[in-house]
């Protein structure tokens, strides 16, 4: 934000609502984090962490949607400061969501480890597990600078996670019809793919509120192309 | 909007731009709507000093306009050249034209009493005249020599209901109009306002002196009542212009900064200067 509001409370209230967004972020990151971790390595004493944070991230959620609707009863807000406000209010569901599939994954990283000697066999599902974690981070970073360019960026970067999605699908559904002894393993890890692509889309949907708040255009549902002429 | 009109507004666009006035109007009022005032290259003095700067905008029939800005921005001043009251200040000068239904209100032809039965005011401060609640609505059919009592009647019943005062005020129409409320005056001073059945409305902040039950219903009347009339409202309140226009004009030091759709000019404005003042950051 460039300048400031004659009213001081009212910059600090919506500061304020940043600054928890922000916090939240961390959290659910360092969820996510984990979460991968597990499922990668079967570090199960970070599965643990995993859902004691889902915990917090919901009481997040719930405090900042209470924040928000204060700020709207309080100060009536308008335009960018409406943007903001709106803008938040999904960014914060998405957060939670994002943190409810890192918690799903560590859970079906708990269950593999009992299925199986915890191997480094997937390789390309800790890279997808990289990607859809650095697109978090780069989301939460253009929400901190309210960078449209930066959001964009990570928009650009869904399709290729579908991609990698649907390659470890038909690698898996490989090695379901190799060995059927498999198939529990090989679906659970099926459902973990699918709470990474649902996190890549998460990320996407915050980076969209981003660019409704820099430009005031809501770029949801439609194509990058379209979304690159929004920015300009 | 005629062939004719569409031309006058594009090359009025163009020298907007010459000017680096971003009061642009193209594009402002969609085509299915009719433009009831045209307000073109509009400079305002008092005196010496220049009150409003070349205002070029159009006024959509039937809809509401909000004026919104700081105080002396020129948005009273503007909208007292609607029905030309600025005639009755001393060291006014005025260049540029307003049309009301495609007719120059300035032309030496223009009868000016005529004028403003077309276009009716309402001020901030509720005006009755101490006289009968009935008197009040009557007065103005009275001057353009209706007599007969059973017009009056039916006119001033009409009146009342149209400005949602009458069940208030039914059984005691002959009491005086000094003894309402503040909310009630304001809600007969529209009735009387449109007794004479004009086309436009002028109102001047004519909530700012009312508590907010009455405020409401002020709201509420200018919504059911742009049904009938093209609404022009000068408001220091700028959630109430966003609540009661279609419209919205941000003035600014005689400018006309932006005007949008009241829709698109709260939650995106275009110029930083808006942004700044409905954000509250002007200052």
């Amino acid at each position: 934000m460039d300048h400031s509001h004659i009213s001081e409370q009212f910059n600090h209230d919506l500061e304020s609502v940043q600054t928890q967004v922000l916090a939240m972020g961390g959290m659910v990151e360092t969820q996510l984090r984990d979460a991968c971790e597990v499922l990668a390595h079967g570090t199960d004493t970070l599965a643990e962490a995993v859902l004691e944070k889902e915990i917090q991230v919901n009481k997040m959620e719930i405090e900042i949607d209470e924040l928000c609707t204060q700020v709207i009863a309080r100060r009536q807000p308008t335009a960018s400061d409406l943007r903001l406000v709106t803008g938040t209010i999904k960014t914060i569901t998405d957060l939670e969501r994002i943190g409810d599939e890192a918690e799903k994954i560590a859970r079906l990283g708990m269950e593999n480890i009992r299925l199986e000697h915890p191997a480094n066999r997937y390789p390309e599902v800790r890279h997808l597990g990289n990607h859809v974690r650095v697109m978090l981070h780069d989301a939460l970073d253009a929400y901190a600078r309210m960078d449209a360019d930066a959001a964009f960026k990570v928009l650009q970067e869904d399709d290729q996670v579908d991609e990698e999605y649907e390659a470890i699908l038909r690698q898996l559904i490989t090695l379901m019809m190799e060995d059927p002894r498999a198939i529990r393993r090989a679906l659970n890890t099926m459902w973990s793919v699918r709470a990474m692509e649902r996190i890549g889309d998460h990320a996407t949907n915050i980076c969209e509120y981003i660019i409704y708040y820099v430009k005031g255009k809501d770029v949801r549902h439609g194509s990058l192309e379209q979304t690159l002429d929004a920015l300009e | 909007m005629n062939q004719k009109a569409t031309d006058k507004i594009s090359s009025d666009v163009s020298r907007t731009e010459e000017q680096s006035s971003p009061s642009a109007i193209h594009g402002v009022i969609p085509e299915n709507e009719n433009v009831k005032i045209e307000v073109r290259d509009l400079n305002l003095f008092y005196g010496e000093k220049q009150a409003l700067h070349g205002v070029n905008m159009d006024v959509s029939e039937k809809k509401v306009t909000a004026f919104i800005g700081p105080s002396g921005c020129g948005k009273s001043t503007l909208l007292r050249c609607f029905n030309r009251m600025n005639d009755l200040v001393d060291g006014v000068k005025l260049d540029g034209s307003i049309c009301l239904s495609g007719q120059d209100i300035f032309a030496p032809t223009v009868d000016v009493a005529e004028l403003r039965r077309q276009v009716g005011m309402v001020f901030q401060k509720p005006n009755p005249f101490p006289k009968s609640i009935y008197e009040n609505v009557a007065y103005g059919l009275r001057l353009q020599g209706v007599n007969k009592k059973y017009i009056l009647d039916e006119r001033v019943e009409w009146a009342l209901k149209s400005a949602a005062i009458w069940d208030e005020v039914k059984d005691r129409l002959d009491d005086n109009a000094m003894g309402l409320s503040g909310g009630q005056q304001q809600r007969l001073v529209i009735a009387r306002a449109i007794a004479i059945k004009p086309e436009v409305l002028l109102l001047d902040e004519p909530a700012s002196a009312l508590d907010p039950i009455s405020t409401l219903k002020i709201e509420e009347l200018i919504y059911e009542l742009k049904s009938d009339y093209t609404i022009l409202i000068v408001t220091h309140n700028m959630q109430q212009a966003a609540r009661v226009s279609d419209y919205t004009a941000f003035m600014y030091m005689g400018d006309l900064v932006e005007f949008g759709s009241t829709d698109r000019l709260f939650t995106n404005p275009t110029e930083k200067q808006t942004e700044d003042y409905i954000t509250g950051r002007y200052g």
